[in-house]
């Protein structure tokens, strides 16, 4: 079966006889076989989806499908599915079955989608590598020597090595995006709101965004036009209505438009050669289009990262504070008393990187420091904020690499928890001031590691921004 | 010396009283009391991965009426904070409160006390009824914990996640209460007030309204505030009282003592009527408190306060001074009424057809609290409508009936038939007395030959009668009644009855 | 030197964790490393700005106040580490 890069190719097969939906997941069941050793999957629902296939099949015959019908998609395993597990790829929720689905996979399923699977994921999403998974690491299918990135790392892979035709990952800084950019696919993290949270395990909750990860722009597209919009279960989610994204995936090239770079970002030092040669090549591009692309400053660049650690373990510490061995998942044996059972359950539970972030969360709050780094970073994120906008005023995107590096090799990260935060330095920003961003492939580097370019629009332009990525994948 | 002369208690109250919707605070399952531990509950207050809180509409609708009852100012944009710990009763391991931005800043809780102090105004040092206003900080808006179960014997402990998640509004005061006499008065108008409002039924042995004491003591006259202690696990106003006689007498021992001591969290014993201290760990705890993401921030504007003002009912305040002012009823029966609010609505309901309020009341606070008393019913379970008691009122005022046979023989049947009117039941039963001129007028000639029967067979009385013991007009009057089989009305018998022994 | 060994006690005790002394000591080490980056933010001035509390621009997000079915008790035990037929249970809880 080919690798089909649009789903729209898909239907066409499926209504002209060639392929069904049984023999689809089929094909993909043992894609994710011969793949095992990537270590994407964590569940595989193959009887389930073999017997929806069938189900789906006889709605194809009368033409009653969904929307989504031969649409496999995969869960990161921070995304609720009823009566199936949920782990965040922790230890601490072993056992737990979620008694609920998301609203995202209600909708999806609502249309005839096909979950074939739990992903593996960084550890409660925090990660940059998923090499903090409790269920080893995640392979790049481009180089199983290196990191496929993360938190979705998984994610990535599944589409890089066509184990599904999307994957709904989640992106709280980068998460998406990255390791879409890491491993050639790609990635979107919608305005922060677009999609409802209710079933998205929480990390940082003004932070996180429920991601779509895929081979081509129109496939995220439907997926954002079924799953988008008003949710009674999330308070914070947008009552503004969802576009027709996939009938306006045009971009009109004729409409000259201005595009702005950060200086530091592109013109910088520490990124390597061949994504700055790769980004370049693109701002040329859109100049011969007639396109304006500009450098502009941003000061508080240096900052945003920072900002975003503080904010972020902050509310994670609270967030994660439900995972107590009382009412579900993983309890310590050895506790003699509650104290004891909550301090050997957590410690045990929670792998290292987590326990870090929760004792820095745990500290920015505290009484005596709340004020110093806590209020001083709400502040300056309402600055970036507002800095932010003042760019889009002038300018439609913000183009950017993802990340300083294409995917390094595992075990790259010393243990300076430092050099590991500033690999975020590009990604982050989208999500300290909410606003959308995709990854789309954007070339190899000389080790034919893919090349990944980050675009920013402002809130809810995820239309444009869609249509203008569809255009510059195709077109240069 | 006595410490009461040297000392004074210096006590903050913060009450939890829950609120009554018919669902929980952030998600949507049934807020009941009495169910079957833990089938009260949903994904959220098990605090599962990914879920999210959405707050209820009514509980602001019953924190800002709370508010406007107690002269709070409504605060325009509040959110949700989360107050962070770790208890197995609370399964997010926070609870959502509002830190900042209570939804009602301010406001009075206005006790009466019975004052006999002699002053200017009581020269005589006569017991008075004294008003006197409890300052509050705030009022605001939070979720209830679930309940732990420990038993003993038992290594483990039960937890049970019904309560999880209820609404609650919690009244902060200032610490301006000076003894254990005005919390309890304090406790009672809160309770009072949360029945009237309907947005709590009050139920301390059920735990829907909850106290917990800050208390200190320091020297009278001092202005500095003393060590306080907060004292927990009170679950009835004499608790809350004893509790208060107790840290009284702690507090002053160690003060007298020199012995200093840390602010601390203490539990009450009801059976020794003592407080133990908590460890210290738990009480110093740091609860993180930071702006919750996940709800919105609310925005109470003009036109909403509007609307609940409109939804208010009379409140008891209110009533009293109507009650006492325009209707002329003493302060106790006043008070009586004005207890419960389905009393004082069922005393108005009479006193939209009757006009004798004293007579209105006497029934209400004697017949009916006695025969609700007996069977230990509640008002809204009393068979006969205040219509239909008003209207018996009017007609003994109209002499149409006698009352000690309205008393005696019309109510008890209006009890068994409600829905028959004390003038049915007395034109069936012939109990009517006749208002008709005419009609009178051959009654009084029968009554009159009564009258003049009963002379004839006590001449002496009428004897004695005639010399200056006007008291045995009584003793005519009532053998004149039995001769009519009570169907006269006593007041014109008494009449003919002086009439006749002046001839 | 921001953390020591007392206030790593002291956080790890909030968040309920437990760490051996090697572990500890790599732990104040990281974080006094992060909290010192993190005062970058204090070469930012932010007189007169407001803290940024809220990213979604919806307001008054309520529901009303309706029953609605939820998660009945076998399902909302079916998870717990320890647990009887009505209850969730745990190690006593010391008063």
């Amino acid at each position: 079966m080919t690798n089909y890069i649009t789903f729209s190719a898909i239907q066409n097969d499926l209504k002209s006889g060639k392929i069904t939906c049984k023999s689809l997941v089929e094909h993909h069941l043992s894609r994710i076989e011969s793949k095992k050793n990537l270590n994407v999957f964590l569940s595989v629902y193959a009887d389930e989806a073999l017997a929806k296939a069938e189900k789906i099949d006889e709605k194809i015959k009368n033409n009653t499908q969904g929307r989504l019908a031969g649409m496999i998609i995969g869960l990161k395993d921070v995304i609720c599915y009823e009566n199936h597990p949920l782990q965040a790829s922790s230890r601490i929720l072993d056992g737990f079955v979620s008694q609920f689905s998301a609203t995202i996979v209600e909708r999806l399923l609502a249309e005839d989608a096909i979950i074939i699977g739990r992903q593996n994921c960084d550890e409660f999403a925090m990660g940059s590598t998923n090499e903090n998974s409790a269920f080893g690491n995640v392979l790049n299918d481009a180089d199983n020597s290196r990191v496929p990135g993360g938190s979705s790392g998984a994610s990535a892979v599944a589409i890089q090595a066509d184990l599904c035709q999307i994957s709904i990952g989640s992106d709280t800084g980068g998460s998406v995006r990255q390791p879409a950019s890491f491993c050639g696919v790609v990635g979107l993290k919608p305005t922060y709101s677009r999609l409802s949270r209710y079933g998205l395990a929480a990390y940082a909750s003004s932070f996180d965004c429920i991601g779509v990860i895929g081979k081509s722009v129109e496939d995220i597209a439907l997926i954002m036009e079924i799953v988008a919009g008003k949710d009674d279960f999330d308070s914070t989610v947008s009552s503004k209505d969802v576009p027709k994204y996939t009938q306006n995936l045009t971009f009109d090239n004729n409409k000259k438009i201005k595009i702005a770079y950060i200086k530091e970002t592109i013109e910088n030092d520490a990124l390597q050669p061949e994504i700055k040669t790769a980004i370049n090549q693109k701002i040329a591009f859109l100049r011969e289009q007639g396109h304006t692309v500009e450098a502009v400053d941003f000061p508080l660049l240096s900052v945003i990262l920072p900002t975003y650690y503080i904010l972020t373990t902050a509310e994670a510490s609270s967030n994660l504070s439900r995972y107590d061995g009382v009412k579900y998942g993983f309890r310590s044996k050895n506790a003699e008393n509650l104290e004891q059972m909550y301090k050997k359950t957590r410690s045990e539970g929670f792998g290292k990187t987590v326990k870090e972030r929760i004792m820095l969360g745990t500290f920015v709050l505290s009484a005596s420091y709340y004020d110093a780094y806590y209020t001083k970073a709400q502040k300056v994120r309402r600055l970036i904020q507002e800095k932010t906008e003042e760019i889009f005023k002038e300018y439609n995107f913000i183009l950017s690499p993802n990340a300083p590096t294409t995917a390094p090799k595992f075990g790259s990260f010393s243990e300076d928890p430092i050099q590991m935060y500033l690999a975020d330095i590009f990604s982050v920003q989208a999500n300290v001031v909410g606003m959308p961003a995709i990854s789309i492939p954007c070339g190899k580097d000389n080790e034919n590691m893919p090349i990944g370019l980050q675009i920013m629009a402002d809130f809810f332009e995820e239309e444009k921004l869609m249509s203008f990525s569809d255009y510059l994948i195709k077109n240069s | 010396m006595i410490m009461k002369d040297k000392y004074e208690l210096v006590i903050g109250l913060e009450v939890h009283a829950q609120l009554q919707t018919v669902s929980k605070a952030y998600f949507s399952e049934e807020n009941t009391y009495g169910s079957m531990p833990n089938t009260n509950i949903s994904v959220l207050t098990l605090a599962h991965p990914g879920t999210l809180p959405k707050a209820n509409k009514t509980s602001f609708d019953y924190a800002i009426k709370m508010g406007l009852a107690l002269g709070s100012q409504i605060t325009e944009e509040t959110i949700f904070a989360r107050k962070n710990y770790f208890y197995p009763d609370l399964p997010k391991g926070y609870q959502i409160t509002q830190d900042k931005t209570p939804i009602c800043i301010g406001g009075n809780v206005i006790i009466n006390l019975k004052d006999n102090q002699i002053t200017p105004e009581n020269p005589e040092g006569k017991t008075i009824n004294k008003e006197h206003s409890i300052r509050l900080t705030r009022i605001h808006l939070e979720e209830d914990a679930g309940k732990s179960l420990h038993i003993d014997g038992e290594e483990e402990s039960f937890i049970d996640l019904n309560r999880a998640g209820v609404p609650l509004i919690e009244f902060v005061s200032e610490p301006d209460i000076r003894s254990a006499d005005e919390a309890h008065a304090y406790l009672t108008e809160i309770r009072k007030l949360v029945r009237y409002l309907d947005v709590c039924d009050g139920n301390m042995e059920e735990g829907s309204l909850r106290c917990d004491v800050n208390i200190s003591v320091r020297l009278i006259g001092a202005t500095e505030y003393g060590t306080r202690a907060e004292i927990k696990n009170l679950n009835s106003f004499s608790n809350v009282k004893r509790a208060i006689e107790y840290e009284f007498e702690r507090q002053t021992a160690l003060v007298e003592q020199n012995i200093t001591f840390g602010q601390e969290t203490r539990m009450f014993d009801a059976t020794t009527g003592t407080t133990t201290s908590l460890r210290m760990k738990e009480a110093m705890n740091d609860y993180r408190y930071f702006p919750e993401p996940d709800l919105t921030p609310v925005v109470v504007d003009k036109t909403w306060i509007e609307r609940i003002k409109n939804l208010m009912p009379a409140l008891p305040r209110a009533l009293f001074l109507k009650f006492t002012k325009e209707y002329n009823l003493s302060d106790y029966d006043a008070e009586v009424i004005t207890a419960e609010k389905e009393t004082a609505m069922y005393f108005e309901e009479m006193c939209k057809i009757t006009k004798n309020y004293k007579a209105a009341c006497n029934w209400l606070t004697g017949n009916i609290k006695g025969y609700l008393n007996e069977r230990t019913l509640a008002l809204n379970q009393f068979p006969i409508s205040a219509k239909n008691m008003a209207e018996m009122v009017n007609l003994i005022d109209a002499g149409k009936i006698n009352h000690n046979i309205a008393a005696k023989q019309i109510y008890p049947k209006m009890l068994e038939n409600p829905t028959k009117s004390a003038e049915m039941i007395a034109t069936e039963d012939n109990l009517l007395l006749s208002t008709n001129i005419a009609d009178n007028e051959a009654f009084n000639l029968e009554v009159e030959g009564f009258i003049g029967e009963i002379m004839a067979n006590f001449p002496a009385k009428v004897a004695e009668y005639k010399a200056g013991k006007t008291g045995l007009l009584g003793m005519f009057v009532g053998e004149v009644m039995k001769k009519t089989k009570g169907k006269a009305n006593p007041k014109t018998v008494n009449e003919l009855v002086v009439k006749m022994l002046a001839l | 030197m921001i953390i020591n060994k007392e206030t790593l006690k002291n956080i790890a005790h909030l968040a309920r964790l437990d760490f051996e002394e090697k572990e500890a000591d790599k732990m104040i080490l990281n974080m006094n490393k992060i909290l010192t980056w993190m005062e970058q933010l204090n070469e930012v001035n932010t007189d007169n700005v407001m803290p940024l509390i809220h990213i979604s621009r919806e307001i008054n997000v309520l529901r009303e106040d309706v029953v609605k079915p939820s998660l009945s008790h076998e399902k909302g035990l079916l998870n717990a580490p320890k647990k009887d037929s009505n209850y969730f249970r745990v190690p006593k809880v010391i008063e």
